[in-house]
């Protein structure tokens, strides 16, 4: 070492000593600089505070698995009393609504439109196929395959409405010689608004975490101004903290936002305790972050950014979180692919912490999967990040 | 009319029109990214869109330990979608499976369940279910039923008891899901695609500064309008065409419709999305405003176009905004085209209505353009 260099450290010049430290004036200066540019950018409120109520509004009320309300038609080619009781049973059914007619012609062609989505047929020979008993089936129901949630829910409701009609009859039909008597936990009336809203909430936090970041942060490599922040004193963890900080409180806040319309408007119980449902959201935000951060560093582009934001970040939490679909039911390959989706740890706590309750035994696993891929993305971009001003 | 086809003819036009193309394909990293990642997608998420339950893993609390419970677990043990049995030896046991995830359903055999057969009654066991994952374990319940009722069968083969009705699924036989899926999933991914880069086109200009010197040009806005709504209109519809394709001849989906009838269609819907896109454009200031926009605008669109839910099931005021998003009018000409061989007529019925949405949101975006000039 030469003696110059040692004469420096004990007696450093100013601009060095700033450099060396870790200044918290300087990363509040950089967190307020940034927390305001968000704050005044009507897109970022779009985001934070709009588009999750929309979305928990859409997934309370319109994206509801339960089948209300299908179209079906009813063909009553009988005019045999019963065949006109049962046609009146299924018109008077909540989950259904009726169109009438008299032959099949009518209705084909609704069918191949998408206006009806299955039809019943009371055939002319009912009253006889009634009278003769169990050997043949009484009625018909078609349905429109191409919508094969829809069609099943047809199929089986139709049958439901038939049998519930002969045993107003009188006409019991036999009880099995083994019947299995569901009960769902957690759900007793099997609403999927519950399992839908926390599971919106991932969805919610992955746009902002995960989208947000990494357009933020790739405007800036794009205007060239990420450069002249790197060549200030400010050092690179400084700069980081201070662009992810507002963005991670911008997901708090609206976690909360969230979690109180869930609870207040859509009725999803929170069984488990506040403090469960914020640790797992911030630690949700460290790999939600990171992800963010290393697309914006890699691309450096908005538009890439946001392109591989959309396709490795917003879908996967839709698709391959167990959210919608799931996960142990698709092949294996995809099944590996979702281990490094932070949103499959978070959709599955959230489900637990509104549903079921505090379970540590499923939290703890979770937290450290969310921790680990999350310190994963944020060593690759620190190093993406070094690299790129050495170049 | 006369100057509408001259400028659409021009030299400048076409000039434009290259340049917009260059400028969203040159660079080898976008060409990248605006086609593989809607291609791999649909052929991941193609197969994680399942509504089947497999590798299920199941509990079995068994007080009774008789013959036929122990009938009942070896064919549940045996059968295609259970991947693992657990034994609950206590109601403890039971619960905390449950609770921690391990099983999405436990069946609870009660004391007397073979001694109720044997005495030829009505036997019942209980199965408790994960209601957190209520729709998979719904489907679970209903593969539990077809097993027990098998068994059933064996143990009473006196009561045949035959269904009251009959079902035939038109189209679709089996119920594939995947016939649906991937015919729906094209039309998301290439609404998706068609939004992004329209929706970036002006404000990228804009950010940079280059709209300005745009608009000092003798470019006409509706010049500018069809240079930046043609390529991505192009991009748009090779994109749909490689999904209807692999759709076709990689998944197998049936495709039963007219290819003629489907095409312009398709050229029409990526219109009425590049409208949109192009709206939202020229009211942004940056690319991210734009980014975000088209993203407020996108995700609700797809959640309300019909693909998770029957659009009638919604609200009527939510079926009434429906009606102006793309997706949902052509989600019902392409799982009809490929699935139900659907006629013209019907086609046409679905077709206008996007005609109308692309009129009306390209006039508002050369509107929005035009008010920037002044």
């Amino acid at each position: 070492m030469k003696p110059g260099n040692t004469e420096l450290r004990a007696e450093p010049s100013p601009p060095e000593r700033v450099s060396r430290r870790f200044d918290w004036r300087r990363l509040i200066a950089l967190v307020r600089k940034e927390s305001l540019q968000a704050i005044r950018d009507p897109s970022t409120i779009l985001i934070a505070f709009v588009l999750p109520v929309v979305l928990l509004f859409l997934f309370a009320y319109a994206v509801s698995l339960d089948v209300r309300e299908v179209r079906v038609g009813v063909v009553l080619e009988s005019d045999a009393a019963a065949a006109q009781s049962l046609a009146a049973a299924f018109a008077g059914t909540r989950y259904l609504q009726v169109t009438p007619a008299r032959d099949r012609r009518e209705v084909i062609d609704q069918i191949v439109a998408g206006k009806l989505r299955g039809f019943v047929v009371i055939p002319q020979d009912f009253e006889r196929r009634l009278s003769a008993g169990k050997a043949q089936p009484l009625v018909q129901v078609i349905t429109d395959g191409s919508l094969p949630n829809t069609a099943n829910f047809v199929s089986n409701y139709a049958q439901g409405v038939v049998q519930t009609w002969a045993a107003g009859r009188g006409k019991t039909m036999p009880t099995p010689a083994i019947s299995l008597e569901p009960r769902y936990w957690f759900n007793a009336e099997l609403e999927s608004r519950r399992s839908l809203v926390p599971g919106a909430i991932a969805i919610v936090m992955t746009i902002i975490g995960t989208m947000l970041t990494a357009l933020v942060v790739a405007r800036e490599w794009e205007r060239g101004t990420m450069e002249a922040v790197l060549s200030t004193p400010a050092s690179v963890v400084e700069i980081l903290i201070g662009k992810l900080l507002p963005y991670f409180a911008l997901g708090m806040i609206a976690t909360l936002g969230s979690a109180a319309l869930a609870i207040g408007v859509f009725n999803v119980p929170l069984r488990g305790s506040l403090l469960a449902l914020m640790t797992l959201s911030a630690v949700f935000l460290i790999p939600a972050l990171g992800q963010g951060l290393l697309i914006s560093s890699v691309t450096k582009n908005q538009f890439l950014a946001s392109q591989i934001a959309l396709f490795s970040g917003f879908l996967p939490s839709f698709l391959l979180s167990g959210f919608l679909f799931e996960i142990d039911a698709m092949p294996q390959w995809i099944q590996a692919i979702t281990y490094v989706i932070p949103a499959r740890y978070f959709v599955s706590s959230l489900q637990t912490v509104f549903l079921a309750g505090d379970v540590w035994a499923v939290f703890v696993p979770n937290l450290a999967a969310m921790a680990a891929i999350g310190v994963v993305f944020f060593a690759i971009a620190r190093s993406k990040t070094r690299k790129n001003l050495e170049a | 009319m006369r100057r509408l086809f001259r400028t659409l003819t021009s030299a400048r036009l076409r000039a434009q029109i290259v340049k917009e193309l260059l400028s969203i394909l040159r660079d080898p990293r976008s060409r990248l990214v605006v086609f593989a990642p809607p291609l791999m997608q649909l052929l991941i998420f193609t197969f994680a869109a399942t509504l089947e339950v497999r590798n299920a893993e199941i509990a079995v609390y068994d007080r009774d330990a008789g013959r036929w419970s122990h009938e009942v677990v070896a064919r549940i043990g045996a059968a295609d979608f259970v991947k693992r049995l657990h034994t609950a030896h206590s109601p403890d046991e039971l619960r905390r499976l449950i609770d921690e995830r391990q099983v999405i359903a436990a069946i609870d055999f009660a004391p007397d369940f073979s001694r109720a057969i044997a005495a030829g009654e009505p036997a019942t066991a209980q199965v408790i279910v994960d209601g957190r994952r209520s729709n998979a374990g719904q489907i679970t319940v209903g593969y539990l039923n077809t097993i027990v009722a098998e068994v059933g069968a064996t143990a009473r083969p006196d009561l045949q008891i035959a269904s009251p009705v009959s079902i035939r699924h038109w189209f679709n036989p089996n119920l594939t899901y995947r016939w649906f899926v991937v015919p729906a999933l094209s039309g998301i991914l290439m609404f998706f695609s068609a939004l992004m880069i329209t929706s970036l086109s002006i404000a990228r200009e804009r950010e940079l500064g280059t709209f300005d010197q745009l608009l000092v040009s003798p470019t006409t806005t509706l010049e500018i309008i069809v240079a930046k709504a043609v390529p991505a209109l192009a991009i748009g519809a090779a994109l749909g065409l490689m999904m209807i394709s692999a759709a076709a001849f990689i998944f197998r989906v049936p495709f039963t419709g007219s290819f003629v009838m489907l095409l312009p269609s398709l050229l029409l819907f990526i219109l009425s999305v590049v409208g949109i896109g192009l709206m939202i454009s020229s009211i942004s200031a940056t690319q991210q405003q734009a980014i975000l926009g088209s993203f407020a605008i996108g995700v609700p669109a797809v959640l309300m176009s019909g693909f998770a839910t029957p659009v009638e099931n919604m609200p009527t005021v939510l079926q009434w905004l429906a009606e102006a998003i793309p997706l949902k009018h052509f989600l019902i000409i392409v799982v009809g085209t490929f699935l139900k061989a659907m006629p013209p007529a019907d086609i046409i019925a679905n077709t206008w209505p996007l005609g109308i949405i692309a009129l009306v949101s390209l006039t508002m975006a050369s509107w929005f353009v035009r008010g920037r000039l002044q």
